[in-house]
């Protein structure tokens, strides 16, 4: 007999069942997620990713999916189908690094997914991480980054020899989609401030207008606090003082390099989660470092920051419970300071760490 | 008397003809009025005018035979009469030290920014950053000494934009050879006089290919013409995460305008702060003087609570390009001194001094060096 059913996941729905007692089933919902293992340590740690999942009995099956690019018909490059396909029915993605061929005659990988899936906004949180030390500890603040637009539209000339044009695209749907996201963001977080950032001084209309639409939304969300500042204020207290910033909310290059200074403060590119959101519900969450050719097949890459992505997602997902479980766990693995990594000051494999993160998700149950 | 001042205008205004320096930082006026320069003052809004009085008072002090023409700027109005008598002001003098004139970005795109508008009119292509960490100082990273130079007239400050269709809006980002090339020169022999070993470039051309492109090429091509300074380059977003977590890898910095704006300012954090650290900006025929990182500080004006370190160490730099290096070493290492020995700090890097307090002591360092003072 069952006397609530609730529908959570958007996608296609299975699910398990088990049988508690003479009365009572629980069925859990299981969601589907696309995995894009990607390429160099991508395997061996979405490998790792997918044991503490089940460890922590997740209700999530994963369906991998390879993202090379192919020619398609009319000559223009475009992901697999079987990939796009599976992106659209699942509405998640997990996705290790790529690597970004040279000469291979189509553009970047990450161009490409995020032009199929109108990846708008990129999120980045960064958390100070106990026991993995940096000169920076209290750090706590989510940069959330244009990621269609403004000054990596793309679009340069050659005026004439010796003088090059760029051009930098500001357009008001754009700015008002972010600046929606952000305060939703903020919304579904618990989170207090919203800071624009940007550089009207001096680019008076275009980072203008981006800030006219930041206003226009924050007058529907009067619940979080708004507060505009320049970029280089922004560079200069973040340095000296990260605990001051919450949310920050920029066009793209700006988004850029603040997303990386950021992850610069809580200890690079292997700790650091990222998700990027698209219309229609798509959500890709990956991780940001490279492929680190050199160690991939070794067992020595660090799962971390693929982790926390994946935490990243569930918390997306609403499952905030098997979210935390592993983020504690992974936690209080760095904080031990037994099994760490190479890249974080220690000398153990990955499947080690791996084990170790399993043992305590289980010890929790 | 007319004919001598209508003679040195002439002079001044063929000199670009007759004397073509090129490549050269800006020679500095001749002296005028008996062994005195003139410079203009410029104290602009929020702290400028406060700290700005505090330098007349100690150069008075100390005797530094440097006049000061004051021009205000004011920085509601929206004539264009007040930067361009400050713009002449600093053509007839060649040298400025100033305050940051606030731009008010509500008012509508054809109201410039003054600064901006100082620094192209009078062709002050390179500014000029020495971020040093200093021993009394406590900051986050220890012994930093790094040199940005960072392009300061074109690049995304070129404040060229339109809105073709409505609510779409596009900002040209302008990059030129002889631009680029100019400030790479700049950087290299500035790098080669200071004894530096190694210039980076900072830029994003895997993304902005042709712009960011052609001033990566740019550099190369100069650095192949300094063969003893090793140069290499970096990508503007791992550049300032190298920055926040192993800054000592970097010695000479040369960027375009935008990139320099973010690093200088990421610089500045890291040793300490906006009271620190001064700027310069030099052009071919003027230089002008200023705190480094240009804030207005209006929330702090007023209160006897700004920093003067930056705008003090400014003029000291000023006074180092008048070729009156006695008097800037003199102050400097007054400052110096109250900084690192007397540790009177003020507010901003965590002590309780107010400003006149520390102008007091730097004061009374100076004039225990030597009978040069007049009275406190």
């Amino acid at each position: 007999q069952l006397d609530a059913f609730v529908v959570l996941a958007s996608g296609e729905i299975s699910y398990s069942s088990q049988q508690c007692s003479n009365f009572m089933t629980i069925y859990t919902i299981i969601q589907t997620v696309t995995l894009i293992p990607g390429d160099g340590i991508g395997p061996e740690i979405s490998t790792a990713v997918m044991k503490i999942f089940e460890a922590a009995k997740a209700p999530i099956q994963w369906e991998e999916r390879n993202v090379t690019a192919i020619k398609g018909p009319g000559g223009r490059w475009m992901i697999p189908p079987e990939a796009k396909e599976s992106m659209n029915k699942n509405k998640i993605g997990l996705k290790g690094p790529l690597k970004t061929p040279i000469a291979a005659g189509h553009p970047s990988m990450n161009l490409l997914l995020r032009k199929t899936f109108d990846l708008y906004a990129n999120v980045r949180p960064c958390v100070s991480i106990e026991g993995y030390k940096t000169p920076y500890t209290d750090v706590d603040l989510v940069t959330i980054r244009e990621n269609t637009e403004g000054e990596y539209s793309g679009i340069e000339h050659l005026i004439v020899d010796g003088v090059v044009q760029s051009i930098k695209l500001i357009t008001e749907e754009a700015s008002r989609r972010i600046a929606k996201y952000a305060f939703e963001y903020a919304r579904n977080n618990q989170r207090t401030s919203v800071t624009a950032v940007h550089k009207a001084n001096i680019m008076r209309m275009s980072d203008g207008l981006f800030l006219r639409k930041c206003r226009e939304v924050a007058e529907n969300y009067k619940d979080v606090k708004f507060t505009e500042m320049y970029l280089d204020t922004v560079c200069l207290n973040m340095v000296q003082d990260p605990s001051h910033f919450d949310i920050l909310v920029m066009p793209n290059l700006y988004g850029d390099i603040l997303s990386d200074l950021c992850a610069g403060l809580i200890g690079g590119l292997g700790v650091t989660p990222s998700g990027n959101i698209g219309a229609n519900g798509v959500a890709i969450f990956e991780s940001v470092h490279g492929t680190a050719p050199d160690i991939a097949g070794k067992d020595l890459a660090n799962p971390t920051a693929l982790l926390l992505s994946a935490v990243m997602m569930l918390r997306h997902m609403g499952l905030h419970g098997h979210a935390k479980k592993i983020e504690t766990a992974c936690f209080d693995t760095i904080r031990d300071e037994k099994v760490l990594t190479k890249d974080l000051g220690g000398n153990a494999k990955c499947s080690e760490f791996t084990a170790d993160i399993c043992r305590r998700v289980q010890d929790m149950d | 008397k007319h004919t001598t001042i209508m003679m040195a205008t002439l002079t001044k205004a063929l000199k670009p003809i007759l004397g073509m320096q090129f490549g050269n930082t800006a020679k500095p006026p001749p002296a005028k009025y008996g062994g005195r320069h003139t410079v203009t003052l410029i104290p602009g809004d929020g702290i400028g005018p406060e700290l700005l009085n505090h330098v007349r008072e100690l150069f008075r002090f100390s005797c530094v035979p440097v006049d000061f023409e004051v021009v205000h700027v004011n920085s509601a109005s929206t004539s264009e009469d007040d930067i361009n008598n400050a713009i002449m002001a600093i053509r007839r003098n060649g040298v400025a030290l100033k305050g940051n004139v606030e731009t008010n970005h509500t008012m509508p795109p054809n109201h410039k920014s003054r600064n901006n508008l100082l620094r192209t009119s009078l062709d002050l292509y390179a500014n000029m950053m020495h971020c040093q960490s200093l021993p009394g100082v406590q900051t986050r990273h220890k012994n930093i000494d790094i040199i940005i130079i960072r392009e300061n007239t074109e690049g995304e400050y070129s404040s060229l934009e339109h809105e073709s269709v409505s609510g779409v809006v596009e900002s040209l980002k302008i990059i030129t050879r002889n631009n680029s090339l100019r400030i790479a020169d700049y950087a290299f022999r500035l790098a080669r006089d200071k004894g530096r070993r190694r210039v980076t470039a900072v830029h994003k051309a895997n993304i902005m290919k042709l712009g960011d492109g052609l001033f990566l090429q740019c550099c190369k091509e100069v650095a192949s013409g300094y063969p003893d300074i090793e140069f290499d380059s970096m990508i503007v977003d791992n550049t300032t995460m190298q920055l926040v977590s192993k800054p000592h890898q970097f010695d000479v910095m040369v960027m375009p305008n935008l990139y320099g704006n973010v690093v200088s300012n990421v610089c500045a954090g890291l040793v300490g702060g906006p009271g620190l650290v001064p700027g310069a900006n030099y052009g071919r025929d003027y230089a002008v003087f200023e705190t480094a990182t240009r804030n207005t500080g209006k929330s702090i004006a007023n209160r006897n609570i700004a920093n003067p370190t930056a705008m003090l160490l400014a003029s000291c730099l000023m006074l180092d390009h008048l070729k009156l290096h006695d008097y800037a070493n003199m102050i400097r290492g007054a400052i110096l001194t109250t900084m690192n020995e007397t540790r009177l700090h003020t507010v901003d890097i965590g002590g309780q001094g107010t400003t006149s307090e520390v102008v007091q002591s730097i004061m009374r360092i100076i004039q225990s060096g030597g009978p040069l003072t007049t009275e406190i």
